[in-house]
């Protein structure tokens, strides 16, 4: 039998999954954290902390100031530094919360014990209520906060839910560790996602070069609603829209949401937040993250606590070899090479990859030569090459008639092009100013 | 056969006058009247379709120039005052004078004032860049160092000076069209007065944060002190998010504020050296 993967594009680059087996190690919190107040989606939340002020784990140190918009709580305990610009991972001074760590208090209202607590009884507004104020976030990446998710708009309503264990980045294993060692925590956040969205069934999605994972989330949700479903290995079968063409053979409109055809998406990770957050009332303060690259003493899988600095995560790993060329946040595919090591970890920081010179430096652009690969690859059926050029050219209101918006920028054309045009690039350029012309209609 | 030719001549000129006289008719019609005047005011024109009065191109703006009674703002910038002078002859109305501008560009960091921390290798445009992440140097301010500025210049005006990686902006050839000013996309380009012998006084640099985080990144930054804002005696500069800015419609080019300046960031361009104090420089330029 032919696996199940979506139909439209994708490519297949080495896997490297170099970090996958190594359990999951939770590291010491380091000795100063910052914790940007917007590691979310929508608008960043409000500093409730001043200067000198004293916090304990699990405090509440920013809150919500919006509809789209989620909590902040202090990843360690001890005394606030300083509330300024910090830089973020792209260096730009963004409003951050410094704390210098003393001891390890935590507060009282967490259950920090290991008993998995299967069920509850708790109705949809208490899940979300709860999903809230621990500040859960899609910790695929997207961070969008994922409270606002369970609320199914009018009109509309949740047939499926699924769980997205597809990690098809290369590199990264996170998830697929946390599948290993939270399997049981992971199953009830999954069941109480689908108290909070009122669905019946839910499948979880895993590619095929995670076995292991398949066969214990198989073994544990054998005789519930929950279907784990083997997928093959295609790049990026972790997109919302291709995970859902994946499992369900259902297309997402242009421009549409995955509720549009009854089906609500949320990471394996977000599952393990939740189960957490409503069962534990532990609010969002670590997270799991694959520090990885070929030349690296130890790639591992760490627990680390939102706010640590990147530095101390590779130095936990073995320290930064001295072939590196390139330290990226996130995925090979989609992540972003970091400028400043000392930037924090925060809740959407999935990987951290240490680059070698050989592999890092781009390829000496040429010409196009329209073989249209990239046109072959890309999985929502754009034409790259033509957006690429109508960037260069500054045609914005063409590229949005050519549906620029519906990118989600995998880089699957930057990665297939034989002439090595920085595509994805320009394309991003695009989407800036496209998303600009469509705010300013909309302010009018 | 030379009835043949004969009946061809014929119909061919029976059609030909058929058709000639419904094609008057229908011009007559149809007939779009343009004001004789728009030529003329086009001939006047530069012909660069810059852009820089902010029209499509030459032949809008001198549509304009004939639809509108009075001018305001309306302001050929490469042309300048001349240019609007011959086409208020023209259409007999009055042309307002503006002073003559000249782009400036308002950082100084040099790789030597402001080192550069990690290496970019994408693509090779500054707004790609900017919206990616600060660039190069520390400073999230400054020239990137790409030329988008360079690209957009259809006047030749503007090159990049690969020892110090920033523009430098070619004076006699500037014509203030803006191009340049709307592409960079850290807004470090300005328009400035054209003063005498191009001497110019400017502070460059727009970084605002803080005075310290700022010097941090680059020695040559401006960091708020505010020393100038207060020895200027014509107003001129204003101090706003750790910046200070001159105003150059103020400026009387006194040059008191440039030896306040701790960071040197304030620049005093195209002056003849202080017969007191010659620096090395100012020695050199002069031989």
């Amino acid at each position: 039998m032919r696996l199940k993967t979506f139909s439209r594009g994708g490519v297949h680059p080495p896997e490297n999954k170099l970090s996958a087996g190594m359990a999951i190690r939770e590291l010491p919190p380091p000795e100063l954290v910052i914790i940007p107040v917007s590691q979310h989606l929508g608008s960043p939340a409000k500093v409730l902390v001043e200067r000198g002020d004293e916090v304990i784990v699990g405090q509440l140190i920013a809150e919500s100031t919006g509809f789209i918009s989620t909590n902040i709580h202090a990843s360690v305990s001890g005394k606030v530094l300083k509330v300024d610009r910090f830089p973020d991972s792209t260096g730009y001074r963004n409003m951050a919360v410094q704390i210098q760590v003393e001891g390890d208090r935590w507060s009282e209202d967490i259950d920090r014990s290991d008993d998995v607590v299967p069920n509850t009884v708790l109705g949809q507004e208490d899940i979300r209520k709860k999903i809230l104020e621990a500040g859960v976030v899609g910790l695929g990446g997207a961070t969008f906060p994922s409270h606002v998710k369970l609320m199914v708009p009018k009109g509309k309503t949740a047939e499926y839910l699924l769980i997205n264990g597809v990690e098809c980045e290369p590199y990264l294993t996170a998830d697929h560790m946390l599948m290993m060692e939270r399997s049981e925590e992971i199953v009830a956040g999954i069941k109480l996602l689908m108290r909070g969205l009122g669905v019946e069934k839910a499948i979880l999605g895993i590619e095929n070069n995670k076995p292991d994972a398949i066969g214990k989330m198989k073994k544990l949700t054998d005789g519930t609603p929950i279907r784990v479903q083997g997928l093959k290995v295609k790049y990026p079968q972790g997109g919302e829209k291709q995970l859902v063409h994946a499992l369900l053979k259902r297309e997402v409109p242009s421009g549409g949401l995955p509720i549009d055809v009854g089906v609500v998406v949320f990471n394996v990770g977000t599952a393990n937040a939740v189960y957490e957050a409503v069962m534990k009332s532990r609010p969002l303060i670590d997270r799991v993250v694959t520090v990885t690259g070929k030349s690296l003493e130890k790639p591992s899988n760490f627990q680390v606590r939102i706010g640590t600095p990147v530095s101390y995560l590779i130095e936990k790993a073995g320290g930064l070899p001295g072939d590196t060329a390139k330290v990226i946040n996130g995925g090979p595919m989609m992540g972003k090479a970091l400028s400043d090591l000392d930037v924090p970890v925060v809740k959407g920081s999935s990987g951290i990859v240490v680059i070698r010179d050989e592999e890092a430096s781009r390829k000496e652009v040429k010409p196009c030569i329209r073989c249209t690969r990239c046109v072959g690859v890309c999985p929502m059926g754009l034409e790259p090459y033509l957006l690429m050029t109508l960037s260069e050219k500054k045609l914005f209101e063409r590229m949005e008639t050519e549906k620029v918006m519906d990118c989600m920028e995998c880089g699957s054309c930057s990665f297939t092009c034989p002439s090595a045009r920085p595509l994805l690039d320009y394309i991003r350029l695009g989407k800036a100013e496209v998303g600009k012309i469509m705010r300013s209609r909309k302010a009018v | 056969m030379s009835h043949i030719i004969l009946i061809t001549v014929v119909t061919l000129v029976a059609i030909g006058t058929a058709a000639a006289i419904i094609l008057y008719f229908v011009a007559q019609k149809f007939k779009v009247f343009e004001d004789p005047r728009i030529d003329l005011v086009e001939e006047v024109l530069p012909a660069a379709n810059c852009g820089g009065c902010g029209f499509a191109g030459c032949r809008n703006f001198a549509e304009a120039l004939v639809k509108n009674e009075q001018w305001g703002d309306m302001f050929c910038p490469v042309g300048g005052n001349d240019t609007m002078a011959k086409a208020a002859a023209l259409l007999g109305k009055e042309a307002i004078e503006q002073a003559p501008r000249v782009a400036v560009v308002r950082c100084n960091g040099t790789p030597e004032y402001r080192p550069r921390l990690n290496v970019y290798n994408g693509a090779p445009t500054c707004a790609i860049v900017h919206s990616l992440y600060m660039g190069e140097s520390g400073c999230p301010y400054g020239c990137l160092g790409e030329g988008d500025c360079v690209v957009v210049c259809d006047f030749d005006a503007i090159h990049m000076n690969p020892e110090t990686g920033l523009p430098e902006v070619v004076d006699d050839k500037c014509t203030a069209c803006g191009a340049c000013v709307n592409a960079c996309p850290r807004n470090i380009i300005e328009l400035r007065k054209k003063n005498k012998k191009d001497r110019k006084i400017f502070v460059s640099c727009i970084n605002e944060e803080k005075g310290a985080v700022a010097k941090k990144n680059c020695s040559v930054a401006c960091i708020g002190c505010s020393k100038c804002f207060k020895v200027c005696p014509y107003e001129a500069i204003t101090m706003e998010n750790n910046l200070a800015f001159i105003d150059s419609d103020k400026c009387k080019l006194c040059r008191k504020c440039v030896p306040e300046c701790p960071t040197g960031s304030i620049l005093e361009l195209n002056f003849p050296p202080k017969k007191t104090e010659i620096t090395e420089n100012a020695d050199a330029e002069t031989k």
